[in-house]
């Protein structure tokens, strides 16, 4: 995968969200850094999954890419454009060729508009395709991910969860984009009905190319879906690596207690019990810990770990984690070697 | 002699689309001390069923069309409204999904877990703010005396639902209703939530019946299993029956959608078609029409849930028949 060339480039890439109070004079009383330093390459054709629990950024870094967040510091470079310098002729040119599907399809989609208009507006707005071929340009959208064209008249709440989620996804693809994030497109669906949809963007992305960021909380939907996976905790990267190895043998001790913390479907799995369950929540990024942000849930940490904020280091072929006892935690020796 | 006993329980709705038969001819029972888990998709009525036990589905247009529940001896569904009262929030009690929700918004903590012993058991308020303390203490939430009192908002998410279990607990009920309790929260919050239900139903040897949609979870703490679908209970197993090999086809299907269940990269398994109408009457079993191993008697003989080997229930004939491999 990094042998092609890469279709987005984030370096040191941070968004920060001023907290202000007062009613007549607002002051600002504290700073959130949501995303914090985020470096990152992603090649074209590549599914890269982002995972972390919730509020650790993950959904704020999908919106500071599209620049639907601000940049506050660093660069998103997006096919050669360095995204924080376009005007908003040139933003509004390169949105076509990026594009997110959200969580909830019931909430996405404007209830006062018929399939066929959700799919054709975009179509109109950006001039993709001459006004007499815009209706077959909707049923190829809607047949590509498995939708009855005889659908096309009906409104969002005569589908069922699984269907908007497939129209949501018939918008994103209508401009044909070079890059889709979804953010937990299956996360509002049932189990059997999250199998069908993550079949079909595995199938997109197979047919089509596409460049996919997979944004979910659910660590096996991502193995499952993507080539390498980044672990965020508290708006930096903590782990970055191929999907096999990141799932199967983490190194980052945050990565771990992650993967650990997920109910098996078999009972005799036994849980490492040392490792699982952190201590509380994920701090507040308004005021994170000194040093390793994870270091107060961290069975591992020590003095070192208080000091100062770990980078990422490489752990083996392809793989970095941001952890500073890395050598130290057990199964070290176990991890492939590079 | 079971702690709760549910017997074709059947709950249906009145609307203007016509009758859904949301809870269609449930039974099963509840051991003292157990944890039983229902697990099935959205529309099931894995939720219609606990909140009919509990008496809060709202009628009209809800109606318990036939059935009893027998909790104690005493029938849930036919006692008078007092010896409901009685019974719900001191000995049975519930928790729900979403702690945001289910909280009061606008009253301290403290009072809202303090109000089921004010009601219940009549205790003096310093005894029951030492109770609530020591109801936050178990749940583990720390500096308890000064968290009492704050609002709901103050909480994060897995706190709000440690909160729910402390008010749910603080009258130490027989049976413990948990509806999909963790599916809001992270996996790491859920790991500590699920530890926690465990720890304190072991302490008080309560029962505890814990729907989700999820089968790791159900693997994970449960000691039996329901499934269910359209209204009915297709399955009924002991946890590592049910893990070791599924009763039933649409239980089978459920485990292969599961992205653990396939190689990484390899298509995954999906039950063809939809749950059916619940408006309509349905002969014969329910997911004969979605079923891959289907055979034309299935949409037309009797389906009832059978022992087809010890601890295992299924309502599939082929598999009561040993039809299948």
């Amino acid at each position: 995968m990094n042998a092609l060339s890469p279709i987005l480039e984030l370096a040191d890439v941070a968004t920060h969200f001023p907290v202000c109070e007062g009613a007549l004079i607002e002051r600002q009383v504290g700073l959130i850094k949501a995303v914090d330093g985020v470096s990152l390459r992603v090649a074209a054709g590549e599914v890269l999954g982002l995972v972390g629990e919730s509020g650790c950024g993950k959904s704020t870094l999908a919106r500071t890419i599209l620049r639907l967040a601000p940049i506050t510091r660093g660069r998103v470079v997006f096919e050669g454009e360095d995204l924080g310098n376009l005007t908003r002729r040139q933003l509004r040119a390169a949105r076509t060729r990026m594009q997110m599907v959200f969580q909830d399809p019931y909430a996405s989609l404007n209830p006062r508009m018929t399939v066929y208009d959700a799919l054709a507006e975009p179509l109109r707005v950006h001039r993709i395709v001459p006004y007499a071929e815009v209706a077959d340009r909707v049923s190829a959208l809607m047949e590509r991910v498995g939708l009855a064209a005889r659908f096309a008249k009906k409104y969002p709440h005569e589908f069922s969860g699984g269907q908007r989620q497939r129209i949501a996804i018939a918008r994103a693809l209508a401009l044909e984009p070079k890059l889709v994030i979804a953010d937990e497109p299956v996360s509002a669906l049932d189990v059997s009905v999250q199998a069908q949809i993550l079949n079909l963007i595995a199938g997109l992305c197979r047919e089509t190319g596409l460049t996919l960021i997979l944004i979910s909380h659910d660590l096996s939907v991502v193995h499952h879906l993507a080539h390498r996976i980044a672990v965020m905790y508290l708006g930096r990267i903590v782990e970055l690596g191929p999907a096999e190895r990141v799932f199967n043998r983490p190194a980052h001790p945050y990565t771990r207690a992650l993967i650990n913390a997920i109910p098996r479907p078999t009972p005799e799995h036994k849980r490492d019990r040392r490792e699982i369950l952190l201590r509380g929540d994920p701090p507040s990024p308004m005021n994170p810990p000194r040093g390793c942000a994870f270091h107060p849930r961290c069975p591992y940490a020590s003095e070192v770990c208080k000091q100062s904020v770990p980078e990422l280091m490489d752990v083996d072929e392809g793989r970095t984690a941001a952890c500073v006892r890395l050598s130290d935690l057990p199964g070290y020796e176990d991890l492939p070697a590079e | 002699m079971p702690l709760l006993k549910v017997d074709d329980l059947r709950t249906y709705f009145h609307t203007r689309e016509g009758v859904v038969r949301a809870v269609d001819g449930v039974s099963f029972q509840v051991e003292p001390g157990e944890t039983l888990g229902i697990v099935g998709e959205s529309g099931s009525g894995k939720s219609v069923t606990n909140l009919t036990l509990m008496g809060l589905v709202p009628m009209p247009p809800g109606r318990v069309e036939s059935g009893t529940a027998r909790f104690n001896g005493v029938d849930l569904l036919r006692c008078s409204r007092a010896e409901h009262r009685a019974i719900r929030g001191k000995r049975i009690s519930m928790i729900f999904q979403d702690p945001m929700t289910a909280l009061n918004p606008y009253m301290r903590v403290g009072r809202q877990i303090v109000e089921p012993l004010l009601i219940h058991e009549r205790c003096s308020g310093k005894e029951a703010r030492e109770r609530a303390v020591r109801a936050l203490e178990t749940v583990g939430i720390q500096d308890a005396p000064r968290r009492l009192l704050d609002y709901p908002h103050q909480f994060s998410g897995g706190m709000r639902q440690r909160v729910m279990i402390a008010m749910a607990l603080i009258t130490r009920p027989q049976l413990l209703i948990a509806d999909e309790p963790t599916t809001a929260l992270d996996v790491t919050v859920q790991a500590q939530i699920l530890e926690l239900i465990k720890q304190i139903q072991s302490e008080m040897g309560m029962a505890v019946i814990l729907v989700t949609h999820d089968l790791g979870v159900i693997a994970e703490v449960c000691d039996r299993v329901l499934v269910m679908y359209a209204g009915r209970i297709v399955e009924a197993a002991t946890t590592r029956k049910l893990f070791q090999r599924p009763g039933h086809p649409y239980t089978r299907a459920l485990m292969a959608s599961l992205p653990a269940a396939r190689k990484k990269g390899e298509a995954l398994y999906s039950i063809k078609g939809m749950p059916p109408d619940l408006t309509q009457p349905i002969n014969g079993c329910p997911f004969a029409p979605r079923c891959e191993v289907a055979v034309p008697r299935c949409q037309s003989a009797a389906i009832a849930l059978r022992e087809f080997r010890e601890g295992h229930e299924t309502a599939c004939i082929r598999e009561q028949e040993g039809e299948l491999p």
